[in-house]
């Protein structure tokens, strides 16, 4: 017995040695290397573990049952109630406030990003540079830059207070344009089109049974991206509304944050029972849909499908 | 495009009828892209151009007076006393947030990538998956995470001295403080892009390298940065225009943390102009300094498109 495990040991310590050989490390740099990796792993792992926990511990046992561990389930649904208990569950329209806008924007974006992608990677026709070069500015230039010009642009057209407000701004995805028109770019072959053309295809035809059958990694790749930037949105919904029933999560979280009194002693007279556990659970509900989508995604990002967007 | 023209052109009804097709595809090219058309004159051009007619602009009563203000909004936003703190806050911040943000970036991937085993693929979805804990949650936790009475970080937060969450919520701690919830939330995302493209290089190359006698380090920085450099301007560029527009994190840290408003309400360009707007009603100024931020973000675009060649759009368009 002590034997075998002895060699099973001394084995797996020489293929060890082999793999470490070939990446080029030393031992000591072997080592570092893992304690970096596991320090970096503190700093992205504890907090999350704090955020998972911390729903269900009361304030009492936040501060004194130590950081990382776990309260009561029964805790969570307390939470909930309290959720439930500001501003006759205001809560319930920010979750279906959130999805309708997130999804909307998706899915407008997605449909109108796509045939321009295309066009400016197939056609040559007069205006495209222009479209392009704007299209790299607005890419870069963070929306946010235009936020406050953009509020006053909707007033004039009485859409402030409005979901559009929120929606319509940000269906304008410029780095998607650039992602399809990349991707149209290096992987639509253009021998098959020039053949679907002599057949007769007209350029609807091509779009629809040529190019957009083919753009199915480039569809998830956009709307994970959309996804990510709509869902998280916080300046454009907190410029654009008014009403706390029409707020998305980001903005009623910050809204429930503001009026803890656990967080906020100026608020301290308000008899809102709010505590930290509670504000924990709305950062899980609103962190939970995307780590799932994330933890899918990331093997897209992984093997390189970014990679065609920043290639020589 | 021309190859196919040329190659419908060969027989002589198409070559009678070539002038109308063109103007059938260009009408289609346009019929493609009017949606997004719309969308880009509405809310890209639309608005830098409307702030552009704001900042000349003097309001009386809520009534804009257009181009009646002629260039005082400019020199209201110069000579306003918190336009200088405003602009010293975020160089500060930038100064931290982005030599942070690349170098830590660079560094875990090179690390992760040194070599692969079964912990280097749960390690870079744990760096990752904190991309989902993003805007007002990110703020939210780091607020409970610098608080020495409830962080799993407090060996630390004490060693420093702290004891309270006031004692860390400090004006001048302020640029460290958001910079690492810069980096927890938006690390993992340039991570994992950084490690994709190394996975891109020639693995016959790196072994070459190896049997010369590379060391693992000489490999990270003489092979492996060389080829991700242009990802490192991406990024680079992206997290400066990203930056300089702070918003969110000093205006939320200002309602959660303990009723110190630790930033004020005018703490970056952005909290100034918007403090300007909606609590002094002068959109005049506030669009003078939208634009600031618009140019500001626009040499940078022109520094990708042009300096460093990185978009060459017409060398990756088919013709």
């Amino acid at each position: 017995m002590r034997t075998i495990s002895g060699t099973g040991f001394g084995s797996w310590w020489k293929q060890q040695q082999l793999h470490r050989r070939r990446s080029g490390l030393s031992l000591g740099g072997t080592v570092i290397r893992f304690v970096l990796l596991l320090i970096i792993a503190l700093f992205f792992g504890l907090p999350l573990l704090w955020l998972v926990l911390a729903p269900t511990k009361n304030e009492d046992q936040l501060y004194n049952l130590g950081s990382i561990s776990f309260g009561s389930w029964g805790r969570i649904g307390e939470a909930w109630d309290h959720l439930l208990g500001f501003n006759n569950a205001a809560i319930l329209s920010w979750i279906t406030n959130s999805i309708f806008y997130t999804l909307s924007s998706v899915i407008l974006s997605v449909i109108i990003v796509v045939p321009v992608g295309y066009v400016l990677a197939t056609m040559r026709f007069p205006g495209r540079g222009l479209i392009l070069t704007l299209t790299l500015i607005t890419m870069i230039v963070p929306a946010s830059a235009l936020v406050l010009p953009l509020f006053l642009e909707l007033s004039l057209v009485g859409l402030v207070d409005t979901p559009w407000a929120v929606i319509l701004p940000a269906a304008f995805f410029p780095f998607g344009v650039y992602l399809a028109f990349i991707y149209y770019a290096s992987s639509l072959p253009t021998d098959l089109l020039s053949a679907a053309k002599v057949d007769g295809c007209n350029e609807w035809q091509l779009f629809q049974q040529i190019a957009l059958p083919l753009a199915v990694p480039l569809l998830g790749l956009l709307a994970f991206l959309s996804f990510n930037a709509n869902w998280n949105n916080f300046f454009l919904p907190f410029v654009m509304l008014n009403q706390d029933t029409m707020y998305n999560l980001p903005v009623g979280l910050a809204t429930l944050a503001a009026n803890t009194p656990a967080l906020h002693p100026a608020f301290a007279q308000t008899d809102s029972p709010m505590i930290k556990g509670d504000l924990a659970l709305v950062g899980l509900i609103m962190s939970i849909p995307v780590a799932l989508v994330f933890i899918f995604a990331q093997r897209f990002i992984v093997s390189g499908s970014l990679a065609g967007s920043v290639k020589e | 495009m021309e190859k196919s023209a040329k190659f419908t052109g060969v027989t002589k009804p198409d070559e009678v009828t070539r002038p109308r097709k063109k103007i059938i595809r260009y009408l289609s090219a346009y019929l493609f892209s009017l949606p997004y058309l719309v969308l880009l004159l509405a809310f890209g051009v639309g608005p830098a151009i409307y702030a552009l007619i704001i900042s000349f602009t003097s309001y009386k009563e809520g009534q804009p007076q257009y181009f009646a203000a002629g260039l005082s909004n400019y020199s209201k936003a110069v000579s306003d006393f918190r336009f200088g703190s405003a602009i010293g806050n975020i160089a500060q911040f930038l100064i931290i947030s982005i030599p942070v943000g690349i170098f830590g970036v660079i560094i875990i991937a090179l690390l992760l990538h040194a070599r692969q085993g079964w912990y280097t693929d749960f390690l870079r979805t744990l760096y990752f998956v904190p991309g989902a804990v993003a805007g007002p949650t990110a703020i939210l936790l780091a607020i409970f995470m610098f608080d020495p009475r409830l962080s799993p970080f407090a060996p630390l937060l004490k060693a420093f001295g702290y004891q309270t969450i006031s004692d860390v919520a400090k004006l001048q701690n302020l640029p460290v403080m958001i910079t690492l919830i810069g980096f927890f939330s938006g690390a993992g995302g340039w991570i994992a892009i950084f490690y994709g493209a190394l996975q891109g290089v020639s693995k016959e190359l790196l072994e070459a390298a190896l049997i010369d006698g590379c060391s693992a380090l000489q490999l990270a920085i003489r092979i492996k940065l060389p080829m991700i450099y242009r990802y490192v301007v991406f990024m680079l560029i992206l997290t400066f225009a990203g930056n300089i527009q702070l918003f969110a994190e000093p205006l939320i840290l200002n309602d959660i943390s303990s009723g110190n408003t630790i930033a004020g309400p005018t703490y970056s360009p952005n909290m100034l102009s918007y403090f300007l707007a909606f609590n002094e009603g002068n959109f005049g100024t506030a669009a003078v300094i939208s634009l600031l931020m618009v140019l500001v973000g626009l040499l940078g675009a022109f520094i990708i498109i042009y300096g460093t060649k990185f978009y060459d759009t017409d060398a990756t368009a088919a013709s």
